[in-house]
């Protein structure tokens, strides 16, 4: 059997959410109500579409270069590594984000809150992982937005990270979030999980390191993805 | 080193602003070869009310049973013009449209044929994670053995089935209903 006839390890019991969180509004109406049901996986679940640098622009890994002038905001390095359960890194990944601008508005006809846009920013991009699984973007800091799911409703500040690895089961969309948000013990979307360690995986980390002085600040995010059944390969340094 | 996969987060209700490019309602190129069909359908809530803002992700073989990219069976590449990959999103109506080809026969794990099917990943504000579902084609002579399909409770594969607008129209239409008496099936892998 091939490697990408290989399945893919079960989900590890809690550190994923379930669809029903009550505390998240408008999950009641569209979190399914019946029990999945749970089939093997097959060759349309093992294999998946894979993206090459023809989805991928000039300025796609940097959201402050897509206009005329520079947006206002934090600028921001964001910077980690997509990794496999077993360690493995996910090379050639397709890595889609969105977010809010350093107001806390989305560039979208349905976003309602009364903050600015500027014209500089769009809030999109995408880029694919190296051979070591590496990927890095420039941004701004998202602002903290409301959201009307409850009173006095804020979202923390958060980067939407949408991925597509090696094989459709795969698939992972989530959010990076900052550390020390104050807003993140109130987030019924952040608190959907009970593991506590799943969702501390979901903070990224200040990166001293890559920070560039008087320019721009920097923040560490690894992506594990669902991994496969295989018996442990080389190690990669 | 090892670590549980990072947890899912919905889309939430801005994610066409990162994954709109991509939009697109066709499989396939009017070159490829095969029966080509369209799949329509509309996607409802729990009150049964359109979601307006859905997207579905599809994936299916090409009229050979093959993946494009890198088939793990290792029959081959797919045929030319066939991508068999789009990102589908609902309009205001929460209804989807697509054309592609009729699928191919995909090999079980355990080398017994699966049915024709489109495999669905679907992603909207509301839901924490993606939901997997198939769209199967109603009267393929394939379904009776089908391994997913048999799986199912015999009273709900009808969810999965696409039926033909008319009678050999090659125009078929399936919906989803994330819950009530017509809840799609949804699977876990
Ligand atoms: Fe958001």
């Amino acid at each position: 059997m091939s490697e990408l006839q290989q399945p893919f390890l079960p989900v590890k019991p809690g550190t994923q959410p379930a669809f029903l969180h009550a505390p998240y509004g408008s999950s009641v109406l569209r979190a399914p109500q019946r029990p999945l049901i749970v089939v093997p996986q097959t060759l349309s679940e093992l294999s998946g579409p894979v993206f090459g640098h023809g989805a991928i622009g000039t300025f796609d890994n940097d959201l402050t270069k897509q206009h005329a002038g520079e947006p206002l905001g934090e600028r921001i390095i964001v910077s980690g590594r997509v990794l496999e359960e077993n360690g493995r890194p996910v090379a050639g990944a397709l890595v889609e984000v969105w977010q809010a601008n350093a107001a806390g508005r989305y560039l979208h006809k349905r976003a309602q809150h009364a903050a600015p846009l500027g014209p500089n920013f769009s809030g999109a991009g995408r880029f694919l992982t190296d051979e070591q699984g590496f990927y890095r973007f420039t941004s701004i800091k998202p602002g903290a937005y409301p959201w009307g799911n409850h009173y006095n409703a804020w979202r923390p500040a958060h980067i939407h990270f949408s991925l597509f690895g090696a094989g459709l089961l795969t698939r992972l969309v989530t959010q990076m979030y900052f550390p020390g948000d104050p807003l993140l013990p109130y987030d019924p979307i952040y608190n959907c999980i009970d593991d506590e360690q799943a969702k501390q995986r979901m903070i990224s980390s200040f990166d001293l390191e890559n920070t560039i002085p008087d320019t721009a600040l920097a923040f560490s995010y690894d992506v594990i993805l669902r991994g496969r059944n295989a018996t442990p390969m080389e190690t990669h340094k | 080193m090892s670590y549980p996969a990072t947890a899912s987060q919905t889309v939430g209700p801005y994610f066409k602003i990162g994954l709109q490019y991509l939009d697109s309602n066709a499989l396939c190129t009017e070159a490829a070869p095969g029966i080509h069909i369209t799949v329509s359908g509309q996607v409802f809530d729990g009150d049964g009310v359109p979601v307006p803002d859905a997207q579905l992700e599809l994936w299916q073989a090409d009229d050979l049973g093959r993946f494009a990219g890198h088939d793990p069976s290792g029959r081959g590449e797919a045929s030319d013009g066939f991508v068999g990959f789009a990102r589908v999103p609902v309009n205001e109506h929460g209804a989807f449209h697509f054309s592609t080809v009729y699928p191919g026969s995909v090999m079980a794990p355990d080398v017994t044929r699966q049915a024709p099917h489109i495999v669905v990943m679907l992603s909207m504000r509301g839901l924490l994670k993606h939901l997997y579902t198939r769209i199967y084609f109603a009267g393929d002579a394939l379904n009776a053995d089908d391994p997913i399909l048999t799986a199912v409770p015999v009273d709900r594969r009808g969810t999965l089935l696409a039926h033909e607008e008319e009678e050999g129209s090659e125009q078929y239409r399936m919906n989803i209903h994330l819950q009530g008496d017509d809840e799609t099936v949804f699977f876990e892998y």
